[in-house]
């Protein structure tokens, strides 16, 4: 029971990204991935959603025992698969309330309709928790947000969708200082002994909010090191040049 | 077709006078029919029916209803809170509902003619079609003889929209729905004209004529939701006129039909006198909706806005035309227009030909097109949230025509051609959902 990734290799227009990452996420355990730019940090994320641009060459993903790489982007989520977007999307003209209905929707069985009451009164109450105005759930989803108000947006999707593992990926590019409170707070009140989570992030700062269980860095495509928390103070303080003076280690 | 031999192709036979109405309205039956056999009909030649598909008009066997053949209508339930509800089963009205301010008139137009001959005339079929189809509004003329005459007097505000269904039937049958709408001084009004059939109208035409006339301060709102059955096919003329501090709005989707042409012409005839042109359409198989649009600024500081959306799957196609003209003297106008294509399919095609004459100063005025294909990164994100690949099409593409609908700036409304879209979007989309 975990979410794991073996050796994995992928590529995108020829190019290689991922070369033999692995790592292993159980339930109960935040995993933070830091890493220089174009380490291959968000292409992680996208190819564990299923992004089709990615081709994966070698390895493989498992989400407690289930191959990843065999289901559809939308069996992925249904399967208890979250990412949180470093970039969410703008849907022009899907409001936020039916956006989240549809995902929810989509969890159900055939036939079955969703309870229109009880899930705007559960919509109501997360989006109170995360300091989102009511009057968001009939907006275009993400459509003239701020970078604070679409962020809160996916940490409330995850809320809403109650997955087992969820990748968040940069949450805290683009927050001021009170937003990334109110968004680690969503964060932290889903963490349970039955969730894992992969927070990837490019600085030290979202670790003071949500404390990670264990700290990997990620270098041109591989973990080049992995640690407790204070791993990611000690980056904070060298910055990743220190790195190349390291080889890297088989993981 | 025994029926069809016996009743003579429409297109053919010249329609006699009509018994109980004022002469001038027969003589008008007489000049149309006139006109009718005058004008050619449409050619490749003809600029207005540039990229028009002409082997859609083809009448052949087309006869008026038989009037034995009497029917319910089975459309759409409508709003919930309405000033009236009046029903139509191949032009015959089978249902009259009727909750209005005083003074208002909302008459079909026999009994319009019985009562108001006088205004009816001041009104009726004033205006010119210049956007292609005066032969078919002349045809029009000749043979209409029901449809609603509605005439909101002086500072009359009648607050729920008034509803008329007209449901067409039959194998080749014509009809020739007609809407005359004048709003008074500040008044105000909301129509909302369901064009709509059963599989039964195949062949079946409506060639149906709306004038608005909005008088000075009032607001008038319109709405033609067109879901004739695949088989059908439609002209509609639109012409509205726009008095100094009037409002109008006007709205046409396109769900139904093998063919639909709409002509909107929207006048602005005094100042700040200001017109909204809205359209969502919605093609699918060989479907093709072909509208032009004409945005005419007759008066100085007179405000138009024209926003167009079509999403097309399949092999669909539409052509959209549209003109803005600017009168000599219109100084300080605002006019706006914009088409924008949603393209489902490769095989579909969207044609837009956009047009600007200006002969005044200082106007603010912009015209657009685009065609774009869905945004696969959209898709990603919905189906990352676990919605299947067909549903999360579809909700792109109903949110794509939204932008349109809520221009209309009014819940109910909205709501209404949101239910007609989504039902349609949800057929397309659990048709190709099945792959």
């Amino acid at each position: 029971m975990s979410l794991v990734i073996t050796n994995l290799h992928t590529s995108i227009d020829g190019n290689d990204i991922l070369k033999g990452l692995s790592l292993e996420v159980p339930p109960g355990e935040v995993h933070a991935i830091m890493g220089p730019n174009g380490s291959g940090k968000s292409t992680l994320a996208k190819v564990v959603a299923g992004h089709e641009d990615y081709e994966v060459t070698g390895g493989s993903v498992t989400m407690d025992g289930q191959n990843l790489l065999d289901l559809e982007i939308d069996e992925r989520s249904r399967a208890g698969l979250f990412l949180a977007f470093q970039y969410p999307m703008e849907v022009p003209g899907v409001t936020m309330a039916n956006f989240i209905r549809a995902a929810r929707q989509a969890r159900l069985p055939e036939g079955e309709e969703i309870d229109a009451v009880a899930y705007y009164k559960e919509l109501y109450e997360k989006m109170d928790q995360l300091g989102i105005d009511r009057r968001f759930t009939s907006r275009s989803v993400n459509e003239g947000f701020s970078g604070g108000e679409k962020k809160r947006n996916e940490v409330l999707q995850m809320m809403m969708l109650e997955p087992s593992y969820c990748v968040m990926d940069e949450t805290d590019s683009g927050l001021d200082i009170d937003a990334l409170k109110v968004v680690a707070g969503g964060v932290n009140s889903m963490r349970s002994p039955e969730r894992g989570f992969l927070v990837i992030t490019h600085y030290q700062r979202l670790l003071d909010y949500i404390e990670p269980d264990h700290v990997h860095v990620l270098a041109d495509g591989q973990i080049v090191r992995s640690g407790s928390k204070e791993l990611a103070l000690e980056l904070e303080k060298k910055g990743y040049d220190f790195l190349k003076e390291e080889t890297p280690v088989a993981s | 077709m025994t029926a069809t031999l016996d009743r003579g192709n429409v297109l053919e036979r010249e329609p006699g006078p009509l018994d109980g109405v004022p002469d001038w309205f027969n003589a008008s039956r007489q000049a149309g029919w006139a006109r009718f056999q005058e004008l050619p009909m449409p050619s490749r030649r003809d600029e207005e029916w540039r990229f028009a598909n002409l082997r859609h008009l083809d009448f052949e066997g087309a006869q008026l209803p038989d009037p034995q053949s009497m029917g319910e209508h089975r459309g759409a339930s409508g709003l919930e809170k309405r000033a009236a509800r009046i029903g139509f089963f191949n032009d015959e009205m089978n249902e009259q509902e009727l909750n209005l301010p005083e003074g208002v008139i909302c008459l079909p137009l026999r009994l319009a003619l019985e009562e108001h001959s006088d205004l009816v005339q001041e009104y009726f079929m004033k205006s010119e079609y210049p956007l292609g189809s005066a032969k078919f509004a002349a045809l029009h003329q000749a043979h209409v003889s029901s449809g609603m005459f509605i005439y909101v007097p002086d500072g009359v505000v009648v607050e729920d929209p008034i509803e008329i269904f007209h449901w067409l039937a039959g194998d080749h049958v014509i009809t020739f729905p007609h809407s005359l709408i004048v709003t008074g001084r500040n008044a105000r009004v909301t129509v909302v004209d369901y064009f709509q059939s059963d599989t039964s109208a195949r062949n079946a035409w409506a060639i149906a004529v709306n004038d608005l006339v909005a008088g000075p301060g009032s607001q008038l709102t319109y709405l033609a939701l067109q879901d004739l059955c695949d088989q059908a096919r439609m002209i509609q003329v639109g012409n509205t006129t726009v008095a100094r501090d009037a409002t109008s709005k006007s709205f046409i989707l396109n769900a139904g039909a093998a063919w639909a042409r709409q002509e909107s012409r929207s006048c602005l005839e005094g100042e700040n006198a200001h017109s909204d042109m809205l359209s969502v359409s919605i093609a699918r198989d060989e479907q093709e909706y072909d509208q032009r649009t004409f945005q005419h600024h007759a008066s100085a500081r007179s405000y138009s806005d024209l926003l167009y959306k079509n999403t097309l799957y399949d092999g669909s196609r539409t052509v959209f035309s549209g003109l803005i003209m600017v009168d000599d003297g219109a100084h300080q106008t605002d006019a706006y227009q914009t088409c924008r294509n949603l393209l489902m399919s490769e095989a579909a095609e969207a044609s837009s030909m956009p047009g600007l004459e200006i002969k005044a100063d200082q106007v603010k005025c912009s015209h657009g097109s685009t065609s774009t294909m869905i945004d696969e990164g959209e898709i990603f994100y919905l189906r990352a949230r676990g919605v299947k690949p067909h549903i999360a099409r579809q909700l792109v593409a109903q949110g794509f025509s939204v932008e349109s609908i809520s221009r209309l700036k009014n819940k109910a409304l909205e709501d209404l051609v949101l239910s007609f879209a989504a039902r349609e979007f949800h057929r397309i989309s659990e048709r190709v959902g099945t792959r």
